[in-house]
């Protein structure tokens, strides 16, 4: 029993001081934002890495998110006659959930592991080392960037999703489920309010910078070569992707919950 | 009767640094005086490097002191260390080239982003630095990746003279390159670190390249420097540790560490 309390509390210990490294990571890096000098050129090409070179991969997913969510809310609701919800329920899901949500882990899957390998790849190889030689702070010229960048286009990136999104759902229910075009799209706007957008559009800048934060994170303290940079990679996707998940339902709870 | 002697340009004190249960560096004392060649020698895992990163400030020593100009440079606040940090480059063993950036943009790189300068006026000065280590302009658009080992070498020494610092510390700065590449980026270095008078610290276990760059040699083992001196002196230093180490002898008082430090 005594060994069995001593694992749990070295496990809590062990997560508490994890929990604390990203924390002081995090607050050093955002800290670096008040004061000059700043770095504009590099957060501009890292919202392209992120957002526009996302697009295609968040678009296609959106798209047959849409689809899906349209074709399964369909053949669910006709049990019960309530085919008439499908427009509604795939904007309200989309808006609020499945759009920043399989966007957060699109992005955490390609541009998490990206940040978390290349940032890695510098620090086995010493040139985050020779960053500081150079008189350029590391966590301003690699982390910030990344992580404003982050949280300024994963919503932008959201937004072009829950319209593509909402498009594959209307391409569904209009062309394959027969649905009139305008009563598709009246269902779609009736009961779509401003804060179902503005709670996705949240999510998405939190996710933004948890992905971001994590491939950062695990990067910066990789350790042992290929292999350690490889590790590093496999856990800001991992990481990232939990902590979506458990944040999403923060963020649900805190918005919606009565 | 006043002390005269000047004072050291980098001098080192009391310095431990442990990994885990490996003391690493322990108690190690050292001067190196202004524009001086220091050549710190010792096999592989001695802890030369970790030396040099203590000095640089990446690597915190658990006690001890390190001065720069006279002034303790150990628990420095962070603005000051950048501050301080103006006055060094660094040679790093894998050159460290940033791969995202051009050849003529990694030179320039500390007088752009760590100093402000303007671009146009940072790539004239990279062009020169460029051109003081052989390589001329057409060499500027390349990407690292397209180098060879010693022209990154060469970048790299351009990249850390670059800011003209007061003091530029090598690291291994002839590993991995074969004997004339290696004795070209020696004499590059005695050249670039004579003409500006840089104070210099190199650390390397290639003897040829000590004895080419070196006004000074110091031995490190065990986390102590075990002898200093003169180059000149060290083929008549009488220390067993030096005597093993300059001829590459397997048999003798200095035991090989299984582990890097």
């Amino acid at each position: 029993m005594l060994r069995f309390l001593a694992a749990v509390g070295a496990a809590f210990l062990t997560f508490v001081t994890a929990s604390g490294r990203l924390a002081v990571f995090a607050g050093l890096a955002l800290a670096t934002a008040f004061t000059p000098p700043f770095y504009p050129g590099v957060m501009l090409r890292q919202m392209v890495s992120i957002g526009y070179f996302s697009l295609p991969v968040v678009g296609l997913t959106a798209v047959f998110t849409g689809m899906v969510l349209a074709l399964q809310s369909y053949t669910g609701f006709s049990r019960f006659s309530a085919e008439g919800a499908v427009a509604t329920v795939v904007v309200l899901s989309v808006t609020r959930e499945l759009g920043p949500v399989i966007s957060g882990l699109m992005v955490a899957g390609r541009v998490g592991a990206a940040i978390a390998a290349e940032i890695g790849t510098m620090r086995v190889t010493d040139q985050i080392d020779a960053l500081t030689t150079l008189s350029t702070d590391p966590l301003r010229y690699l982390v910030l960037p990344r992580l404003l960048a982050g949280v300024i286009t994963l919503p932008m990136l959201v937004l072009v999703a829950d319209i593509i999104g909402v498009f594959g759902g209307y391409l569904v229910g209009v062309y394959k489920l027969g649905f009139n075009p305008q009563a598709y799209l009246n269902g779609t706007w009736q009961h779509l309010e401003t804060i179902d957008l503005v709670s996705g559009l949240v999510k998405a800048a939190v996710f933004g910078f948890i992905v971001a934060l994590m491939g950062c994170y695990q990067g910066y303290h990789s350790r042992g070569g290929a292999q350690g940079v490889g590790r590093a990679t496999t856990y800001a996707v991992v990481s990232a992707s939990i902590l979506i998940l458990l944040v999403d339902y923060l963020i649900t709870a805190a918005f919606f919950s009565r | 009767m006043t002390n005269t002697r000047p004072v050291p340009k980098i001098s080192v004190r009391g310095l431990r640094k442990s990994f885990g249960r490996k003391q690493v560096l322990d108690g190690l004392d050292i001067d190196c005086g202004s524009g001086e060649s220091l050549v710190v020698i010792g096999g592989s895992g001695t802890g030369k490097s970790v030396l040099v990163k203590c000095i640089l400030g990446l690597l915190h020593p658990e006690a001890g002191s390190i001065y720069i100009d006279g002034a303790e440079t150990v628990g420095l606040p962070h603005a000051a260390r950048e501050r301080m940090l103006q006055k060094f480059g660094m040679l790093f063993q894998g050159s460290a080239l940033f791969d995202s950036l051009n050849v003529w943009e990694n030179v320039a790189f500390g007088l752009v982003q760590g100093r402000g300068m303007e671009r146009a006026a940072a790539r004239d000065i990279a062009l020169a630095k460029l051109a003081a280590v052989g390589l001329g302009p057409e060499v500027s658009l390349l990407r690292t990746s397209e180098l060879s080992g010693g022209m990154q070498k060469r970048v790299a020494l351009a990249r850390a003279i670059a800011a003209e610092p007061e003091i530029v510390f090598f690291d291994e700065p002839t590993t991995g390159l074969d004997p004339i590449m290696a004795d070209v980026i020696n004499d590059l270095i005695v050249e670039c670190v004579r003409e500006v008078g840089t104070t210099a610290v190199s650390i390397t276990h290639d003897m040829v390249s000590a004895r080419k760059i070196a006004d000074r040699i110091a031995m490190l083992y065990q986390g102590r420097i075990v002898w200093h001196g003169p180059t000149a002196e060290i083929e008549h230093s009488g220390n067993p540790f030096v005597d093993q180490f300059i001829h590459g002898r397997a048999d003798g008082p200095i035991k090989m560490q299984v582990r890097a430090a």
